[in-house]
């Protein structure tokens, strides 16, 4: 707990990292300054991009105490404005799950080779970096914890697999190998509250260790403080909610 | 990405964008969420040239009313142009 008398300081910075394929991507790294040992987080940029708003989140969490990094999952579509990159996303249909989880994988490696790192590492994502959170607990051994907040596309439809998204994410679930917390707005159409009754009726099928959170007055988004979909009250308690988790679980 | 509704379409014609007009080769239409219109998703439409760089892109974020509104309208003045024999490919 912070006290007014205390030392504080934070460093954020782009670094470069090995992901999938070992190809280089960048990433946005913010850490609280000093030996620590610090919890390392990633954190998955949603659908939108790799934007200001998750700027701000690495700095939240690193104010929390965490080492924070948020890989840059479009790299590959090249470099400009992160709305016109995500529009060249958008446009080829998002980017492969394969892909996603080397990059998270070699996040995760990235963090743990600093030495103040304390050999905890989480993965926190939102919207399309929810569900992505998801598969990385499930597919990718290594994370401590997840925070899948409102991953839609979590249960899928056989006819919307692709080749770029062969499985749905929730046929991986028996292979879950860290706690998960869930963070779902009720009025949510992706994922809705009948998609969300579904992944959590699979985790329990699987004796899994989660916790769900799921708010009434709000819908998909509702974080986001610079978008209409922000709740005040429901995300106060829901960050809380992801500090409590991530505290028991990585420090 | 959330919903993943997306279609790419060759076109021909010119956009301005904030670095002035330049060629238009493709348009991306999606529904999924946008960047700056106050709704969850929106009926996006990128008007590019890929060849270009990402930078090379007009573009728009509607409503659903909106889409539907400007859909019949451009289908209205294209059907009055050739009822007029203006269009002449």
């Amino acid at each position: 707990m912070y006290q007014t008398d205390m030392y504080e300081g934070m460093i954020a910075e782009t670094v470069t990292l090995q992901g999938a394929n070992h190809e280089y991507i960048n990433a946005y790294f913010a850490r609280p300054l000093g030996p620590g040992p610090f919890p390392g987080m990633v954190i998955i940029h949603h659908m939108p991009g790799w934007d200001e708003w998750y700027r701000e989140a690495a700095h939240k969490f690193a104010y929390y105490g965490y080492a924070t990094l948020s890989p840059n999952l479009y790299f590959r579509a090249g470099h400009g404005s992160p709305e016109d990159v995500t529009a060249k996303v958008r446009a080829e249909g998002g980017v492969a799950d394969d892909q996603v989880l080397g990059d998270l994988e070699g996040s995760m490696q990235y963090l743990r080779s600093l030495p103040y790192v304390n050999g905890k590492v989480g993965v926190f994502g939102t919207c399309s970096g929810g569900r992505q959170a998801y598969l990385a607990g499930c597919r990718i051994q290594g994370f401590d914890a997840v925070v899948d907040c409102w991953g839609g596309r979590v249960v899928m439809n056989p006819e919307d697999l692709t080749p770029k998204y062969p499985v749905s994410p929730l046929d991986y679930t028996a292979d879950l190998n860290a706690p998960l917390l869930g963070i779902f707005g009720n009025d949510d159409h992706s994922p809705t509250a009948e998609q969300v009754n579904l992944q959590e009726a699979e985790l329990k099928k699987h004796g899994k260790n989660y916790e769900f959170h799921r708010y009434d007055d709000a819908g998909h988004g509702f974080f986001y403080h610079n978008r209409p979909a922000y709740r005040q009250a429901q995300a106060v308690d829901g960050w809380q909610k992801v500090f409590t988790f991530l505290e028991k679980y990585l420090k | 990405m959330c919903t993943m509704i997306v279609q790419q379409i060759k076109i021909e014609g010119s956009g301005k964008s904030g670095n002035g007009w330049f060629t238009l080769k493709e348009a991306n239409v999606s529904y999924d969420h946008p960047f700056n219109a106050p709704l969850e998703h929106a009926l996006n439409i990128d008007f590019v040239n890929e060849a270009q760089g990402v930078g090379a892109r007009v573009a728009v974020e509607l409503s659903t009313d909106a889409a539907r509104a400007l859909v019949d309208a451009i289908q209205a003045v294209l059907q009055k142009a050739d009822d007029g024999g203006h269009i002449v490919d």
